[in-house]
């Protein structure tokens, strides 16, 4: 009997619409994966088993009723904690937030529950998504399961090591300076950052407003191709959502699939290669290249000169920003309430107490130095230099991409590094987002697809960029790869991956 | 640009309402100074010809159309919070008294 659990979501879901499997077993199965595996993986801060049975049962009478479903109904999926789930605890990773359950979905789940598939819970990630390797996560990090003594990226740690460890098909990931990417790179799966406003923000927990971007987390280009035209589309709830049809992105996985280029410039971004990334990623990204040229596609070089500038930007930005998003836990409305220990019991000093126990230490860092930076008299200097620095990198894709149709790098300068082995230097962490960054700031959309193993035998990541609202292209590319890759190798990346020890 | 000090964190963490222990103010003034002069590189091309970018794609106003729509349940908004009293957040107050 086939392993429910190792189909991709499209597979998954032909077998479901063809009746040969029922959603209550795919959801079983996966949720008995789950229990076998999470002891060592922690992918998962709540797991949803009775009511994903429940909605797996409920689609299966409607099919069997000849009711006309969307494609995915029944395929179970794994969300982060930071998208708004109503009834389903949702903290963020953060204990300010420790056991509140919200009173409302956002649109991502709204179109998740709409469309028929079992949620299978709430995955783990850094506390409000600031972080690169879930450790920030206030409730225990994340392993990556192709070695558990090593990071499964981050933010969105926990999406990413849930569908590589065959615990879900599908997963959500939110991305504001690389948190779906990096993690897909370093857990051999595949990620995509939508453009800006292609999937609504209603919902989220908001980290950095002009920077957040949800998107898939799956192991195929064509899954995320799915999950992406069902999670899509304007929302009347986001002002910010792009008011206008997606492009065909499971069409375009579909073409990429035949492994055909011919005619698309590919542009590769001086400056995100060469010093700063690990030989094995420098290695596998120009075979890379060569596999896309044997394809038909001209290779050209690109300079982006500002990109070096992309990082203070980007970690000026989102502080700033979350520093004002963050004001919202004061310990009134929702979430932890603590009072100061001595003194009067003022709401001002409730406030002070409350985040000071409640945010870890890595929020507080971000706060702070967002504070400062939009503080009088720095204001100029900081948040409104970067501000700038985001109109150059906006100006260096813009002539880049007069050059080329998408544009490429290594999605993250190494492999998945050890757990613990960077929390003590932020920056050094920092530096983990040096090549996702850039898209955040220009709002464009991006993909990692695995491109082979590195020289210490984990997987390493291909970044394709495309210009906003042409994520179609990403898609086209990255199931090129994907399929001339896979047929190099004999089957998929995670096949090379270890099995995991099981749990009884 | 100035140097980050300790007193400048203490000032800017009691800004942003965040108590801070005097070992957490010690390591984080310590960090903090290591990414501000890491992230000031920023001011090198942020010349006065360059326009500022305050959001990736160009915004226009939205509007929904003027008719009510219903609001969540006060209850369900109620039981997150961690006090409530008569459909109403329970509060410390909010000044002090002298």
């Amino acid at each position: 009997m086939t392993d429910l659990t190792r189909l991709t979501a499209a597979d998954l879901a032909e077998r479901l619409t063809s009746r040969e499997v029922s959603s209550v077993e795919a959801t079983q199965a996966h949720l008995d994966r789950i229990a076998a595996v999470e002891p060592a993986l922690h992918s998962f801060l709540y797991v949803n088993g009775a009511e994903a049975l429940a909605t797996a049962r409920d689609i299966d009478a409607r099919r069997a009723a000849g009711e006309q479903l969307h494609a995915l109904a029944g395929v179970p999926i794994a969300v982060k904690d930071i998208v708004v789930t109503k009834g389903m605890p949702t903290t963020a990773g953060s204990k300010i937030l420790e056991g509140w359950i919200p009173p409302y979905d956002a649109t991502i789940t709204t179109r998740i529950r709409a469309a028929g598939l079992p949620i299978l819970g709430k995955t783990n990630m850094d506390e409000f998504a600031m972080g690169s390797s879930t450790e920030h996560s206030a409730y225990g990090n994340t392993h990556n399961p192709w070695d558990l003594d090593r990071i499964p990226g981050g933010s969105g740690g926990g999406s990413a090591a849930a569908v590589a460890a065959y615990e879900a098909p599908l997963a959500i990931g939110t991305d504001t300076g690389g948190s779906i990417r990096q993690p897909a790179a370093v857990t051999g799966t595949v990620g995509v950052k939508p453009t800006y406003g292609s999937v609504s923000r209603y919902g989220l927990i908001a980290l950095a407003s002009s920077l957040d971007q949800a998107g898939p987390v799956t192991r195929t280009v064509l899954d995320s191709a799915l999950l992406h035209e069902l999670i899509g589309g304007h929302d009347p709830r986001d002002s910010t959502s792009i008011d206008e049809p997606l492009p065909g992105l499971v069409a375009a996985a579909r073409q990429g699939r035949s492994g055909d280029l011919t005619g698309v410039r590919v542009g590769v971004i001086t400056e995100l290669t060469g010093e700063g990334y690990q030989a094995g990623v420098s290695a596998r990204f120009t075979e890379s290249l060569e596999v896309l040229r044997a394809a038909g596609a001209e290779i050209v070089e690109v300079s982006c000169p500002h990109f070096k500038y992309a990082l203070g930007a980007y970690y000026l930005i989102l502080p700033s920003e979350a520093s004002s998003n963050l004001a919202k836990f004061d310990g009134m409305r929702f979430g932890l309430r603590v009072e100061p220990s001595e003194g009067n019991v003022t709401a001002e000093r409730v406030m002070g107490a409350t985040r000071g126990a409640g945010f870890g230490d890595e929020v507080k860092r971000r706060i702070i130095l967002g504070t400062y930076a939009l503080s009088a008299g720095y204001y100029d200097a900081y948040y409104g230099s970067a501000q700038k620095v985001r109109t150059l990198i906006q100006r260096d894709f813009a002539a880049a991409f007069a050059q080329a149709d998408v544009l490429v790098s290594p999605t993250a300068p190494t492999t998945a590094f050890k757990l613990g082995e960077k929390l003590d230097d932020p920056l050094a962490m920092y530096l983990n987002d040096v090549a996702t960054i850039p898209a955040n700031l220009a709002g464009i959309p991006g993909l990692s697809v695995p491109n082979g193993l590195s020289d210490d035998g984990l997987p390493v990541g291909f970044q394709v960029l495309a210009p906003a609202k042409a994520d179609d292209r990403l898609y086209r590319v990255g199931a090129a790869l994907e399929a001339l890759l896979e047929a190099q190798w004999g089957g998929p990346i995670l096949a090379k991956a270890p099995e995991l020890e099981v749990a009884r | 640009m100035s140097t980050l000090s300790r007193d400048e964190v203490a000032r800017v963490a009691a800004l942003a309402r965040i108590d801070l222990t005097p070992a957490e103010l010690d390591r984080l003034a310590g960090e903090l100074r290591v990414i501000v002069d890491a992230v000031a590189s920023v001011s090198q091309v942020a010349t006065a010809d360059v326009p500022a970018t305050s959001h990736p794609l160009p915004l226009t106003n939205v509007f929904r159309a003027d008719v009510p729509e219903p609001s969540l349940p006060v209850a369900d908004v109620l039981a997150g919070a961690p006090a409530s009293m008569d459909g109403k957040f329970l509060v410390p107050q909010i000044l002090e008294e002298d």
